[in-house]
């Protein structure tokens, strides 16, 4: 299975959250807004000049910074 | 006022009872208290912090309740002040029930907090609100099974129809009276056992220092929850080590760390009861969405942003202009009257004039503008809109050591400093705010345009004016940067909900407005009144000579006459007046017969970047407390005197 990380994902395409690689204060956040490990988010689009993601997830948007995005790696959901 | 409110009255009573709102951000829980609470809330912050919550007394039927808001959070467990100020006030406070207010149409989310919530050992009730929304969706769900397997009373509610409120608020007083605990749902066996047996070790005397149950402490401390290992390591170090057995032991077997475990425990047990409590159905088409297509579009949501930001501008000034004009007729014509009142040209009617001056300042220049800039904002909150900008403006706004939520206040200094400074509000991370006010206090303000225009614009042409802000464009992109790189960066990053819009209430929008303007009120005022007062004994007593004296060898740096000294203290009061008392002061309008053009491009370079006026200085108190407020008057201060420098000696050299 391809793991990337979310700022790599393509628009409207789903993926599953695999990890979080960083330390306890990058996990709290991303664990507070409700994205957990085996969640499936889709990526509604892309901010320009390195903006922040739009994604998906349990019915929730959520704009993640590209900082944060490159930290959650992904794999691709079909 | 629907016949279900009128049960609600404003008197005293017999028990009290504390209700306190929680929920996560956009559940409308605020509705809620503006629906009870009506004008009587008073903002307060926590204690030693600069996080604030609304709180109110009403009467319900025989009981004087206490309702109190607190601010919206997604978990106790986050890391920032928000999250970390109300976990204490829910830790340490007097609450007789608490009543979570979740977005039902993200009822699997909101769960996992209530959950949270449930572990606290305080009455709960759960408020399903925004019903409409998840029925929208097409989702469907079974109240009485979800309040059966959470074992706690659930009450849905339309808050923004105003719907469902008197019942939701007689469940909470039931609930508080009854005084009945909600249950804990257990998690993993293997989890479980670990807390179970960090319980056995806590021991007796524990529970009695930190008041509360052992098992929401263990639990805590697996989840590595700050507030407890604080505590810990204050009262028990010696635990220290076995707890850490605990954590290792829970990690061995997931494979993960032990925060992530408890979080994922409460994730699924919430998606658990989530499925077998609703039936999703088909959802209506969302005309909301197609909205954000063209709004957070990468080349049309700037379009947009644009023209919203161009018509938010323009009505506050509009507006602001055309109610400033008759407002200061009316206090020059107060101020006239109190002069000859009180024996015109004595020292009090000096001081009292300029009393009135400075309270006419207050309200017939900032009001006007400041009155329907809140509104506004409270409306673009409301509607949803912010968040969108943030995530339009966050990209470009990061080069500059900005914010996205930073481009609002930015935009809005250009029309007074006052509104862009309160408009920090909006920003979280307490860096990023004082960075956002500093730079905002630098943006140029309509009373320094009137200077600018006034003085470059009409001696010197318009290039020079285009040149000046320009210059101060690049300043305070180099001001940002470099400033972000001496701060710390505390927040890893963006993440930030995008709400679903709605339509806001003119009655919420109303009380927001006031109660943020009563804020400005009692901070700025009395500095206007003070400023203004001696501004008057300065004029009275002639001591101008002295203060020119006393600043000549600052105006002398900068090559400027010293009589522009008592000018610049003109200007902290008002901006503008700094120029309309240069004219006093030479006792001519020509002033190119008395500075030359270098000079008045220091002057006007030294005015635009120099001390903000008192009333931004309210504003800054307010909103970022003394202390920053002190470093950036130093600051801006040391700037201006620096430009200032350089455009002499630039100018020397050229001209």
């Amino acid at each position: 299975m391809q793991k990337i990380t979310l700022d790599q994902v393509q628009k409207n395409q789903s993926v599953i959250v695999e990890g979080v690689q960083g330390g306890f204060g990058v996990r709290n956040r991303i664990n507070t807004m409700g994205i957990h490990k085996g969640d499936i988010l889709k990526v509604k689009r892309s901010g320009i000049m390195r903006g922040p993601i739009l994604v998906n997830v349990h019915g929730m948007d959520v704009a993640v910074g590209r900082g944060m995005a490159r930290k959650i790696t992904v794999s691709i959901y079909n | 006022m629907t016949s279900e409110e009128k049960n609600i009255q404003y008197d005293s009573g017999s028990d009290n009872i504390t209700i306190v709102l929680v929920g996560q951000p956009n559940c409308g829980k605020s509705t809620i208290f503006n629906e009870v609470a009506g004008y009587k809330s008073i903002a307060s912050n926590f204690p030693g912090a600069t996080v604030e919550y609304t709180h109110t007394r009403v009467r319900i039927g025989t009981c004087v309740c206490q309702i109190v808001d607190l601010p919206g959070i997604y978990s106790l467990t986050g890391n920032d002040d928000i999250s970390r100020d109300t976990q204490k006030y829910l830790l340490e406070e007097p609450i007789d029930v608490l009543i979570n207010v979740i977005d039902s149409s993200l009822l699997s989310r909101s769960l996992e907090f209530t959950l949270q919530l449930m572990e606290l050992d305080i009455p709960i009730v759960l408020n399903l609100n925004m019903i409409d929304e998840a029925e929208r969706k097409g989702i469907e769900i079974d109240v009485k099974k979800l309040s059966d397997h959470l074992g706690i009373p659930a009450v849905t509610t339309i808050a923004s129809k105003g719907k469902g409120i008197s019942q939701l608020l007689s469940q909470a007083l039931k609930t508080a009276r009854e005084k009945k605990l909600p249950s804990h749902i257990d998690g993993h066996k293997d989890v479980e056992s670990r807390i179970e047996e960090m319980m056995n070790i806590l021991g007796d005397t524990f529970e009695s220092e930190i008041r509360h149950s052992k098992h929401l402490v263990a639990t805590r401390l697996m989840e590595r929850n700050e507030y407890f290992e604080q505590k810990i390591k204050k009262h028990y170090p010696e635990l220290t080590e076995d707890i850490e057995k605990y954590r290792n032991e829970v990690e061995n077997i997931h494979g993960t760390t032990s925060d992530e475990v408890i979080n994922a425990e409460r994730h699924s047990l919430s998606m658990s009861i989530f499925e077998k409590v609703t039936r999703l159905g088909k959802s209506h088409i969302d005309w909301r969405d197609r909205i954000d297509n063209v709004l957070m579009h990468n080349f049309w949501g700037y379009v947009f942003l644009i023209i919203i930001l161009l018509v938010f501008f323009n009505i506050i000034f509009s507006f602001g202009g055309m109610i400033e004009k008759p407002l200061t007729a009316f206090f020059d014509t107060i101020a006239a009257s109190i002069y000859n009142f009180f024996d015109a040209g004595s020292l009090i009617s000096v001081i009292a004039k300029g009393a009135v001056q400075g309270i006419g300042g207050g309200i017939a220049i900032v009001l006007p503008y400041l009155f329907p800039f809140l509104i506004g904002l409270a409306f673009l909150e409301d509607i949803g809109y912010l968040p969108r900008v943030a995530f339009l403006m966050d990209g470009i706004m990061h080069k500059i050591g900005l914010h996205g939520k930073s481009v609002i206040p930015v935009v809005l200094g250009y029309g007074c400093n006052v509104p862009a400074v309160m408009a920090t509000k909006i920003i979280e991370s307490p860096r990023d705010r004082f960075i956002t006010a500093m730079i905002a206090t630098m943006v140029p303000c309509a009373a320094r345009m009137t200077i600018i225009m006034g003085l470059v614009g009409y001696y010197l042409g318009g290039t020079y004016v285009f040149v000046i802000y320009l210059l101060n464009f690049f300043i305070i992109g180099i001001t940002g940067t470099v400033m972000k790189r001496l701060l710390p960066e505390i927040t890893p990053g963006l993440m930030l909900e995008i709400p679903v819009y709605k339509v806001p209430r003119l009655r919420v929008l109303l009380m927001k407005t006031w109660l943020r303007l009563k804020d400005f009120i009692i901070i700025a005022w009395p500095l206007l009144i003070i400023g203004s007062a001696f501004l008057a004994l300065i004029e009275f007593f002639n001591i101008s000579q002295i203060i020119n004296n006393v600043l000549s060898p600052l105006t002398g740096l900068l090559g400027l006459p010293s009589k522009v000294g008592v000018t610049l203290i003109f200007g902290v009061l008002r901006k503008e007046l700094s120029m309309l008392m240069l004219i006093q002061a030479f006792g001519t309008s020509d002033l190119s017969s008395v500075m030359s053009a270098g000079q008045m491009l220091v002057f006007t370079i030294f005015v635009v970047f120099y001390i903000p006026c008192v009333a931004t200085i309210g504003a800054l108190w307010k909103q970022i407390k003394a202390q920053k407020t002190l470093i950036i008057i130093f600051l801006t201060i040391i700037i201006a005197f620096i430009l200032g420098v350089i455009t002499r000696g630039v100018t020397g050299i050229f001209w």
